[in-house]
């Protein structure tokens, strides 16, 4: 495994105090937050920045940390020394988090937290899944990859690969949750495994937009469809189908195909967003058009302005 | 690394039916059930069904429970104010969505 550089992940001297740690900490949170930043990277980032303040704000694992001192740097390859943790006893947080690195598990370990007793239940753990919006109008089944740590049987840590085949339902929205039984942390001593969270997102789809179980499309239409009324052809997940425009209708204005949107009960509605499109005045006879309604139509679009 | 497994596995899907217990919710925050039930007399979460033994929660309660958890961890910040700043990143999220909603990209 690599070896954690937790004084630079958090931008300080190796001589800093308590309180500048604390300040250094405070500041990449607000920066990284993952419910808070916009940065590409922030979960992954704050993971670091939380594994490396929970070493760094305790002395006693500051201290230990300190002991294997300058021989190593960030990035380079690191076994935990046979003697390594003798004279400290390590305490965690309330928090302490399940989803620190192999690097932190091995020095200070992560499995299953102080306090509990034997046969303890593994932790739950949580992950995001990506699936198309399709995937929710005919059910799918997604292969994931996931990398856990486990203990072999030396009681050294290895990190095994594993492939699970996972249906995604019918119906399922943005946020809600697949929970997987047993696929969570590994018990400790025989203890159950805890259950894996997938929480459900959707990748953006190039035509429909998401809200709920809703879906909004924008359908544009030609200035005559709009003023006259006409049926045309609007797109659904499920396959194009007919319209009836009524005559009159303005942009922006929305037409509610019911029961259209993502299955359920009840089913989403799907919601076309009227959009009405120029046709170019690039040829003699398009100009000729619009000069003969300039001309036939007694139409001021800024009279609600009073000019 | 060693070798990989393939396993086919059946899940339980969580949506904001409740279906989480008080333990099972609390054991998915890696939290103590006393913790959820302060979020429950807070307000902050709003189960299905009447007293402790038969309360449900759904997938907006997980998100929302281990958001603040997240919140009160990383800014060292009390439960009050956690709560508080939750409610500004979901008003922002739901104004985003209606932008979304309206066809506006939202960076």
């Amino acid at each position: 495994m690599e070896f954690k550089d937790y004084y630079r992940i958090l931008g300080v001297e190796r001589s800093a105090t308590e309180d500048e740690i604390k300040k250094a900490y405070r500041k990449l949170a607000r920066k990284y937050h993952p419910d808070l930043s916009k940065e590409k990277d922030a979960e992954a980032r704050m993971k670091e920045i939380n594994e490396a303040y929970e070493v760094l704000k305790d002395p006693e694992k500051r201290a230990a940390y300190d002991q294997l001192g300058g021989r190593y740097r960030g990035g380079q390859e690191f076994r935990p020394p046979p003697d390594w943790g003798t004279g400290f006893e390590f305490s965690h947080g309330p928090f302490a988090s399940a989803d620190f690195s192999d690097f932190f598990n091995s020095l200070f370990g992560g499995f299953g937290r102080a306090g509990r007793g034997f046969h303890a239940r593994g932790e739950d753990h949580h992950a995001r899944i990506l699936v198309d919006l399709e995937d929710t109008f005919h059910g799918a089944t997604r292969m994931l990859t996931l990398r856990v740590p486990q203990m072999d049987p030396q009681g050294r840590l290895v990190t095994r690969e594993r492939l699970l085949q996972v249906h995604i339902p019918k119906g399922i929205r943005e946020g809600e949750m697949i929970r997987l039984a047993g696929q969570g942390a590994p018990g400790v001593a025989g203890g159950p495994a805890g259950d894996l969270y997938l929480e459900v997102h959707f990748n953006p789809h190039p035509i429909y937009r998401v809200d709920g179980r809703d879906l909004y499309v924008t359908l544009p239409l030609a200035p005559w469809e709009a003023a006259l009324g006409a049926t045309v052809k609007a797109p659904t997940p499920t396959g194009p189908v007919e319209v009836r425009i009524p005559a009159g209708s303005q942009n922006g204005r929305k037409l509610r195909l019911k029961g259209k949107g993502i299955p359920g009960d009840p089913p989403g509605d799907l919601y076309l967003v009227l959009e009405v499109v120029l046709p170019p005045a690039d040829s003699e006879k398009a100009q000729e058009v619009y000069r003969s309604m300039a001309e036939r139509l007694a139409f001021n679009p800024r009279r609600g302005l009073g000019v | 690394m060693a070798g990989s497994i393939i396993t086919a596995t059946v899940g339980i899907w969580i949506g904001d039916q409740g279906v989480l217990s008080l333990e099972e919710l609390a054991m998915a925050c890696s939290a103590e059930t006393e913790w959820i039930i302060e979020l429950v007399d807070l307000g902050v979460l709003t189960p299905q069904g009447g007293d402790r033994s038969s309360w449900r929660f759904g997938a907006t309660d997980l998100g929302r429970a281990r958001r603040l958890l997240r919140l009160c961890r990383d800014f060292e910040v009390n439960l009050a104010a956690a709560a508080v700043i939750l409610d500004l990143l979901e008003e922002t999220e739901r104004l985003r969505a209606r932008l979304r909603r309206a066809g506006l990209e939202v960076d």
